[in-house]
């Protein structure tokens, strides 16, 4: 089942070469065969992640869909999933139809490639949260660097070339170190089974080291502060549906990451690191919010306040406690769900007008109330508003946090009244106001597809934050096991 | 109807009017938007009323919950999406829907010219239902809920006319303001969560008392838990019913249509503090720090909105401090512990506030949108129903009435209720000495700045007859400004409200503060054995007087000065003092200066300084420079050799795990 789910996007890689060798010579009949048989593909990963999570028995702990076989040179291929990676397999799988109908019109270059990196990029990242092994996660973990180097690289915008270097430069400094680490876990353990390390006890002494070289790598990928710098470049040059995936998705392996390793194979460290975390994390919730409140392209404005929002996420993990953990999750989960859609929102007016300067825009809602409306509900996501998704996650990890220690949590309450400050003023100097620049108007509001990209979106959004169940119950025994192993490891 | 079924039909009904004129407005058309919302509001008000009855009266369950289903669900971190009714709720039930009805009938008229009819409705409705959602939540989850779910529908009513640019920044402020109230709400609530294992109501009250002198750890140091509990829930408030230091929104909240100055920001979402401080009076009881901050914040805002209600010239501006004064004054009542002279004030203020709101905005009608009191004047001629409406809501909100006789309008029960239950916690406390005082000031130039609103508007020469054609050259061309009374769908509502500020007080006095309120409230409203202050009986006559004297000071003073000496006002317009007060004490200035100069300037700082500078410059782009001359001097990347490039690093990863697991396998 996860090996099917997987390796699915790698037949559609093979359906869209094979029909480039029958399509006939027209460019177009190739480019139109690689867009549909991408999204087929990618909804029919999406179908069966939906069964996978239906099959996926809550109430059981542990690993469930194992898969295990020899592979060579003593490697072993092995395959799970709990409740904390479950849910990840669904976003990536929800994200990925969206993102290839997203880019339908906006991609008319080099598409069959564009389609192939997308489908790699898939089995990739699904593969990071399936792998049970230290060496298959690893090998997704950094093959995924590949294709979004490329789709930046090749489809990014004018300066996209520092941007895929400075993302590539960022991500790979961390990961040679985690390499190392997982090298010399390997080497201690004897194994690289990621449930038989999880038991493994490693001396505290060992576990500092460990941890600091996985904190390298998950630090730079979530992003936590001071090495987020990459990610508003990324961002600004990547194609929208690269923005979406980053967003969305790339950037929970970071956080997922702390809940697979650090928590569980290096309790002791993540408790004595845990001010270190705290204190990344606060300042990276009030200072990447007063940049964001700054910024002047719409793209620069939602990066930087997906690194606020990924701050909540290493509060509530660290938190130690099941409140924080599940609100951390959910949070991830909300992030992928309403970033992922706030960057789409920027497309929709970056395909039209093809610029992302806010000061450009203003008076939107004039021609295209539609949009309007559909921006504002993820505006009010990205706030935290009751009623969506976003506000259960900062309440939760938030409250879990408090319990750990207040002042974290006094200080990173402060960013609910920042995302408000820099969030609706992106959207006032957007959306409100005279239809001041001429050019403007005659821009057209959502049509159909963009518009049934969005519809699953809102109401992801605003299901899991009116039945967060949803969700809780999916992560519920997962996280109690997770956090009472670690209060039994250290002692708290 | 079962009183389950009732109650989810008249909380459910606002929601689904919402939805409909929201999402299918544009294709059922105006007219059927309108009918839709205001019918289930209607509705609504209807099933309130009866449930009201219902349930005072003894025929329904006293207190019941409608639980619906689950919301978060968390370890102990449980809440629901459900329907508290109590004696507290079914009050707010029936001030809530009523005036949102009578706003729904009255923006008919009001609303008639604008070109989006159906998404002010919709807008209406919504909020609507998140207040009853705050009115009924059983836990802190749903109350937040509906807590931030009408700071929503405020900001988007506020900024209705998105064309405004004034509008815009006033929608934002009030969402950022409150915005900060809910940061000091959300840690109260994680506060009362740690110190209770529970986020309900129910579950947690019981265990107040045990708890009382328990000391918790917060910010480093030791507080009472209470007391911190209940100072941080009270910022939320501050924020929310827009107190002292957290007012600088209301005002500019202006902007909005004037139908949603009523609804929202007089009769109901700004109330919502004051119902939150009586809800947890369990809470409250047992914290008398917390009680103290309440009373003085309450007092001070009380003085200090009356003082800035003196010299301001926008009617609806006037009304605003004014709203900002009244909910001081609940709150000191809630402060000294009257916490059922605090919902009575908040119930009968509904009915003169909302009136004076509507009122007001029949002036603006008739006056073709001029909201200038400089440029009105004698128009009670023009506009009788309206100014006698205006008249009934002025001599309420003066709080007119005859002590010992016990006879008078809506606010004279409540508001000298406040100032009587001040007096009586005086003698232990000081901080209700300070209200007590504050509170009789107050009410004299609440008096003056009323009556200056009625006699600058209705009452001496016309200033528009002449001068408009000048003040608004662009608004005249089709007819000269001649002020006509608003049409018959804005002045019923009126008149409703009229009646509730007359008769509303002297009807329910008995029920909501007299010596048998127990049976009103029925354990709704807690209040500690020792706690006497509402039957503290008569007070002495000096007290009891003290009210009406500088009422009738405050009204002889504006009469003197707007009416027997027209123009001395104008002339008066001069000096430093009222330069203070008609610019807010400064508020806004300072504001602007510290906190978003200080956000925009520490925002460049950490971007340019230190994300730039800083971290790019020692970190990756010295690296990063490196690569990017190498890309650029290979300069393959937009050529068909970039594949070649993929597969060289596929290569090398593989390659370097080979070389590990050759190092480390065996």
């Amino acid at each position: 089942m996860l090996s099917l789910i997987t390796f699915l996007p790698l037949l559609g890689v093979a359906a869209i070469l094979i029909t480039r060798q029958f399509a006939g010579p027209l460019q177009e009949d190739r480019d139109g065969a690689a867009r549909m048989i991408a999204l087929v593909t990618t909804i029919g990963v999406l179908v069966l992640s939906v069964i996978l999570v239906v099959r996926f028995n809550p109430a059981q702990g542990g690993f469930q869909f194992t898969e295990e076989a020899g592979w060579f040179a003593g490697l072993h291929y092995r395959m799970g999933v709990d409740g904390i990676s479950v849910l990840f397999v669904l976003l990536t799988a929800f994200l990925m139809p969206l993102c290839i109908a997203a880019s339908w019109r906006s991609i008319t270059n080099r598409v069959v490639e564009y389609m192939i990196a997308f489908l790699v990029l898939e089995t990739l990242v699904i593969g990071v949260f399936c792998a049970l092994d230290l060496i298959v996660f690893y090998l997704f973990f950094e093959g995924q660097l590949i294709p979004m180097f490329l789709i930046i690289g090749i489809w990014g915008g004018a300066n996209r070339v520092y941007a895929a270097f400075k993302f590539f430069l960022y991500t790979l400094l961390g990961s040679v170190l985690m390499l190392a680490a997982i090298l010399a876990m390997i080497g201690m353990a004897h194994t690289s089974s990621i449930p038989a390390l999880m038991t493994y006890h490693f001396s505290p002494a060992v576990q500092t080291w460990l941890w600091l070289a996985f904190f390298a790598s998950f630090a730079v990928k979530l992003p936590m502060w001071p090495v987020h710098t990459w990610l508003p470049d990324a961002h600004v040059e990547a194609p929208t549906a690269g923005s979406v995936i980053l967003a969305g998705i790339l950037l929970k392996m970071g956080g997922y990451g702390f809940l697979r390793f650090s928590l569980p194979m290096f309790p002791n460290a993540s408790v004595a690191f845990t001010p270190l975390v705290f204190a990344l994390s606060v300042i990276a919730i009030v200072y990447t919010s007063l940049v964001a409140f700054r910024q002047t392209d719409m793209k620069k404005l939602i990066a930087y306040s997906s690194v606020a929002h990924m701050g909540f996420v290493t509060l509530g993990i660290f938190s130690g406690n099941l409140l924080g953990v599940q609100g951390a999750l959910f949070q991830m989960l909300s992030h992928g769900v309403i970033s992922g859609a706030l960057f789409l929102c920027v497309g929709v007016v970056y395909d039209r007008m093809h610029t992302r300067e806010i000061a450009f825009y203003g008076g939107v809602v004039n021609r295209m109330p539609l949009y309007a409306a559909v921006f504002m509900l993820f505006t009010m996501g990205n706030v935290g508003l009751p009623g969506t998704s976003g506000f259960v996650g900062e309440i939760t990890s938030l409250t879990g946090v408090y319990a750990a220690n207040t002042w974290p949590a006094i200080l990173a309450t402060t960013g609910v009244i920042l995302s408000a400050v820099y969030a609706l003023t992106l959207y006032r100097n957007v959306i409100f106001g005279e239809l001041a620049n001429p050019k403007l108007a005659a821009i057209t509001d959502l049509e159909r597809r963009e518009a049934l990209i969005f519809a699953p979106l809102m109401i992801a959004t605003l299901a899991i934050g009116l039945q967060p169940a949803l969700v809780f119950h999916i992560t519920g025994v997962s996280a109690e096991q997770l956090v009472s192993a670690y209060h039994a490891a250290t002692g708290r | 109807m079962t009183p389950q079924l009732t109650v989810v039909a008249l909380v459910l009904a606002p929601l689904l009017g919402a939805a409909i004129a929201g999402l299918f407005g544009w294709k059922i058309g105006d007219r059927a938007s309108m009918s839709v919302t205001t019918g289930l509001l209607t509705l609504s008000c209807v099933l309130g009323w009866m449930t009201f009855g219902r349930v005072i009266g003894g025929h329904w369950p006293s207190a019941y919950l409608v639980r619906l289903a689950p919301f978060i669900d968390v370890g102990n971190f449980q809440s629901d999406w459900s329907i508290r009714v109590d004696s507290l709720s079914v009050v707010m039930m029936v001030v809530v829907t009523t005036v949102s009805a009578l706003v729904h009938v009255y923006s008919w008229g009001y609303m008639a010219e604008d070109e989006h009819k159906p998404r002010f409705f919709a807008y209406l409705s919504l909020f609507t239902f998140f207040m009853l959602a705050l009115v009924t939540a059983a836990d802190f989850m749903q109350l937040f809920f509906g807590w931030e779910g009408v700071g929503l529908a405020s900001y988007l009513l506020i900024g209705f006319w998105y064309k405004r640019p004034s509008a815009n920044s006033a929608a934002i402020k009030a969402f950022v303001v409150n915005r900060i109230g809910d940061f000091g709400f959300a840690l109260g609530i994680m506060t009362v969560f740690w110190a209770f294992g529970t986020i309900r109501f129910a579950e947690i009250f019981p265990q107040v008392a045990a708890h009382a002198d328990l000391s918790w750890t917060f910010a480093g140091r030791p507080w009472r838990l209470l007391d911190l509990a209940c100072v941080l829930l009270f910022i939320g408030a501050m924020g929310k019913s827009a107190q002292f230091f957290l007012h600088t929104w209301l005002p500019d909240a202006m902007e909005g249509p004037t139908p949603v100055s009523a609804l929202i920001h007089a009769a109901t979402m700004v109330t919502a503090g004051v119902y939150m401080v009586c809800l947890f009076s369990p809470m409250y009881e047992y914290a008398p720090t917390a009680k103290a901050v309440v009373t003085v914040i309450g007092a001070v805002t009380a003085l200090f909105a009356a003082t800035v209600g003196l010299a301001q010239n926008d009617i609806k501006r006037v009304i605003a401090y004014s709203t900002c004064s009244q909910l001081g004054y609940m709150f000191f009542g809630a402060g000294v512990g009257a916490y059922s002279a605090s919902m009575f004030h908040l119930f009968t203020h509904a009915f003169f506030k909302a009136l004076l709101f509507l009122g007001a905005g029949a002036v603006i009608t008739a006056m073709h949108h001029e909201q200038d009191m400089r440029a009105m004047g004698g128009l009670w001629k023009r506009i009788p129903i309206t100014y006698a409406m205006m008249l009934a809501g002025t001599l309420s909100i003066t709080g007119v009435g005859l002590p010992y006789l016990d006879i008078g309008l809506s606010g004279f029960y409540s508001k000298d209720s406040l100032i009587n239950a001040a007096f009586a916690a005086a003698p232990s406390s000081g901080t209700a000495a300070f209200a007590f005082v504050v509170g009789v000031i107050a009410a004299g130039l609440t008096s003056f700045y009323s009556w200056r609103l009625v006699f600058m508007t209705f009452h001496g020469h016309p200033k528009w007859d002449a001068a408009h054609g000048a003040h608004d050259p662009g608004h005249g061309d089709d007819h000269a400004l001649e002020p006509h009374e608003a049409p018959w769908v804005m002045l019923v509502p009126l008149i409703v409200l009229a009646v509730g500020a007359v008769f509303a007080g002297g009807v329910f006095a008995e029920s909501f503060i007299g010596p048998e309120r127990a049976t009103f409230w029925r354990g709704a409203i807690f209040q500690a054995a020792a706690n006497h202050v509402l039957d503290a009986g008569q007070p002495p006559a000096w007290v009891a007087f003290a009210p009406l004297t500088v009422t009738a000071i405050g009204f002889v003073a504006a009469w003197w000065v707007y009416v027997r000496r027209e123009g001395l006002g104008a002339r008066l317009a001069k000096g430093p003092i009222w330069a203070f007060l008609y610019n807010k004490w400064y508020f806004d200035e300072i504001y602007q200066a510290i906190f978003v100069r200080g956000a925009e300037a520490l925002g460049d700082l950490f971007w340019k300084g230190g994300d730039q500078r800083l971290i790019d410059g020692l970190g990756p782009d010295g690296v990063s420079s490196l690569s990017y001359a190498i890309g650029r001097a290979t300069g393959r990347l937009q050529t068909g050799y970039v594949y070649h490039y993929a597969f060289v690093m596929l290569l090398g990863v593989a390659g370097l795990l080979s070389f590990a697991l050759w190092a480390f396998a065996r």
